[in-house]
C-alpha cells in the first residue's frame, strides 16, 4: 500500500497550505468582523445608465412595498 | 477616497448560463435513454456508440463537468465581480476558460461514445483530453487568484474562500489521478495499478464530489441564498466555522467508498471516521442556508427563485445525513452494488446541483436582462414538476436498492442462494425503474420549460454586456493604524 503515503503527503501539503493561508488571514484581521461582510454583500453597486431609470425604479419600488409588507 | 468606476463582465455569465442549459439539457436526455434501456435493453441494439457502457460515462461527465461546471463558472464569474468589486482579471483568460472548457466537453462527447476510456470512473476521458482539462483549469484559477490580488473589498467573503479551495483541490485531485503513461494517441495506462489505483481512483472520485460538486456550490448557495432572500446569511460565524472544518475533514473520507474490499481494513475504517465527522460541517452549513430565510418564509411561497434554493439545501443536508450513514460498514451491506447508491446520489445531483442552479438562473436572467421573468407560473410549474421529478425518481430507487439487497441475501437452508439467477431481482424491480424514467422526464420537462421561459424573458429584456459599477479602491490597513485596538467583546 505504498500509495498511501503518496496520498498522505499530497493531502496533508495541501492541508498546510491552507491552514497556513487561514492563521495569515486570520493575523491579517479577515475574521475580526464576524457580521458585517454578510450585510455588506447584499448592496447593488451597479449603476444604473442613463434612459434606463424607469424600469430600475420600477423593481425598487416593487422590492421596497414588499418590505414594509413585511 | 476617490471612488472608482469600473465595469462587470456580464458577458461571460451569460455565456457560462447558455452553456448550463444546452449541456443540461443534453447530458439529462442522455441519463433518460439509459433509464430506458433498463425497460427496453434493446433499444439501441446493434449501434455500439449508443450502447449502454459507452453512454453511461457520456451521462455522467455531461452532468457533472458540463452543466455543474459550466454553472459553476457562470455562478463564480458573477458573484466573484461583485463581491471583490472588480472586473475579471482578464478577459483574455475568461474566454480561453469557456471556450477551452466547451471544447473539452464536445472531446469527451465524442471520445467516450466511440470507446476511448480510461475506464476510471468520473476521469474516463483520455489523457490528452486530461491535460487540456488541466490548463483550462489553471487559466480558470489564474484568473480567479488575480481576481482577488486587484480587489476593492478587503474582506474576502466566505463564498470566494469555497471557490479558491475548489480551485486549489480539484486541480490537485485531477492531476494526480490522471498520472498516466500513453501508449497512443487516445489510449494510455494508468501509472498505479491493483487496489492502489483503486484507493487513488477514490480518493479523487470521492473528492470530485466533495470539491466539484459541494464546494463551489456551498460558495453559491452563501452568495445567492441571501441575495435571493435580500437577508444576510443566518450566521456568518458559522459559514466560516462551516468552510475551515469542511476543508480539513472532506479530503480523507475517500475510502469509504472501497469498503468490504482488498483495501487494508485500518485505511478503510479511517475513510469511515472522517465520513461520520462530515455530517457536522455539512449540517452545520445545510441549517445556516435554511435559517438565512428567517422572517422571509412568505417570499418563499411566490418566489420560485427561493423555492428551488430551499430545496436544493434541504437536498444538500438529506444528501449529507444520508452519505456518513451509507459509510458504516452495516449500513454500507446493505446498500452496497444496489440502486439505493443511485437514489444516494441522484438526491444531490438533482436536488442540490440542479435545483441551485435552477434558482441561480431565475435569479441572474432577469437582473443581467434588466426585465422581469417572463412567466413567474412557468418557474413555478418547473419548480413543481421537478420536485415531483426528484420524489419519484429517488423513492422507487430507494425501494428497489432494498429489495436487491434482501433478495441478493437470501439463503436456502442448505446454504444456497433463493434467487440465484440475477435476472429474478431485476425483473422484481422493473415497476421501480418505470417510475425513476417517468421522475427522470418529469425533470427534463421542467428544465425544457425552463429554458422556454429564459429564451423569452432574453428576448424582451436588453443586455448589459458591461456592467457600469462604482466602489472606493482598496487601501491598505497599516499597524500603526492598528495600534490600541482591541476585539470588539461581542
Amino acid at each position: 500500500m505504498s500509495v498511501i503515503y503518496v496520498l498522505l503527503t499530497i493531502s496533508i501539503s495541501v492541508a498546510v497550505v491552507f491552514f497556513m493561508a487561514f492563521i495569515r488571514s486570520v493575523r491579517a484581521g479577515q475574521y475580526d468582523d464576524a457580521y458585517t461582510p454578510s450585510v455588506r454583500m447584499l448592496f447593488e453597486d451597479e449603476l444604473v445608465p442613463p434612459g434606463k431609470e424607469n424600469t430600475k425604479v420600477k423593481t425598487e419600488g416593487e422590492n421596497q412595498n414588499k418590505d414594509t409588507n413585511q | 477616497m476617490e471612488i472608482e468606476q469600473f465595469r462587470y463582465d456580464n458577458k461571460i455569465v451569460q455565456k457560462f448560463l447558455y452553456a448550463t442549459m444546452l449541456w443540461g439539457v443534453v447530458g439529462m436526455l442522455v441519463g433518460l435513454l439509459l433509464a430506458f434501456m433498463f425497460l427496453f435493453p434493446n433499444i439501441t441494439d446493434g449501434i455500439s456508440w449508443l450502447s449502454f457502457g459507452r453512454l453511461r460515462p457520456l451521462h455522467t461527465n455531461a452532468v457533472i463537468f458540463a452543466f455543474v461546471g459550466n454553472a459553476i463558472f457562470a455562478g463564480v464569474y458573477y458573484s466573484l465581480q461583485r463581491l471583490l468589486k472588480t472586473r475579471m482579471f482578464s478577459d483574455a483568460l475568461s474566454s480561453i476558460n469557456f471556450w477551452g472548457w466547451q471544447l473539452i466537453i464536445v472531446a469527451a462527447a465524442l471520445t467516450l461514445p466511440l470507446g476511448y476510456t480510461t475506464s476510471k470512473e468520473y476521469a474516463e476521458l483520455e489523457w490528452p483530453i486530461d491535460l487540456a482539462i488541466a490548463v483550462v483549469w489553471v487559466v480558470f484559477g489564474w484568473n480567479m487568484i488575480g481576481t482577488i490580488l486587484k480587489r476593492r473589498q478587503r474582506h474576502l467573503y466566505v463564498a470566494v474562500w469555497f471557490y479558491l479551495a475548489t480551485f486549489v483541490t480539484v486541480a490537485v485531485l485531477h492531476i494526480f489521478n490522471s498520472l498516466e503513461l500513453p501508449v497512443g494517441a487516445l489510449k494510455s495506462y494508468s501509472v498505479y495499478a491493483g487496489v492502489q489505483d483503486a484507493l487513488v481512483q477514490w480518493w479523487y472520485g470521492h473528492n470530485a464530489v466533495a470539491f466539484f460538486l459541494t464546494t463551489p456550490f456551498l460558495g453559491l448557495m452563501y452568495y445567492f441564498v441571501p441575495k435571493a432572500a435580500n437577508r444576510p446569511v443566518y450566521s456568518y460565524r458559522l459559514s466560516i466555522v462551516h468552510f475551515w472544518s469542511l476543508i480539513f475533514i472532506y479530503i480523507w473520507a475517500g475510502p469509504h467508498h472501497l469498503l468490504y474490499s482488498a483495501l487494508p481494513d485500518w485505511a478503510q475504517n479511517l475513510g469511515v471516521v472522517f465520513s461520520v465527522m462530515l455530517i457536522a460541517p455539512s449540517w452545520g452549513g445545510m441549517i445556516n442556508g435554511l435559517l438565512t430565510l428567517r422572517g422571509v418564509w412568505d417570499k418563499v411561497r411566490s418566489d420560485a427563485t427561493l423555492k428551488f434554493m430551499v430545496v436544493a439545501i434541504t437536498g444538500y443536508g438529506m444528501a449529507t445525513f444520508e452519505g456518513p450513514m451509507l459509510s458504516l460498514k452495516n449500513v454500507h451491506a446493505i446498500a452496497h452494488f444496489s440502486d439505493w447508491i443511485i437514489a444516494h446520489e441522484h438526491v444531490g445531483a438533482l436536488a442540490r446541483n440542479g435545483f441551485l442552479t435552477f434558482g441561480m438562473i431565475y435569479l441572474l436572467v432577469p437582473k443581467m436582462f434588466k426585465t422581469t421573468l417572463y412567466s413567474k407560473g412557468l418557474a413555478n410549474f418547473h419548480f413543481w414538476i421537478g420536485t415531483l421529478g426528484i420524489v419519484l425518481y429517488a423513492l422507487p430507487m430507494y425501494v428497489a436498492g432494498f429489495t436487491q439487497a434482501l433478495m441478493w441475501k437470501e439463503f436456502n437452508p442448505d446454504g444456497s442462494l433463493v434467487y440465484g439467477n440475477f435476472l429474478e431481482t431485476v425483473s422484481q424491480i422493473i415497476p421501480m425503474y418505470w417510475m425513476r424514467a417517468i421522475g427522470g422526464s418529469l425533470y427534463i420537462l421542467g428544465m425544457l420549460i425552463m429554458v422556454y421561459n429564459v429564451v423569452v424573458t432574453i428576448r424582451k429584456g436588453s443586455s448589459v454586456e458591461d456592467e457600469l459599477a462604482e466602489a472606493a479602491p482598496h487601501t491598505r490597513v497599516t499597524k500603526r493604524r492598528l495600534d490600541g485596538e482591541n476585539f470588539h467583546n461581542w
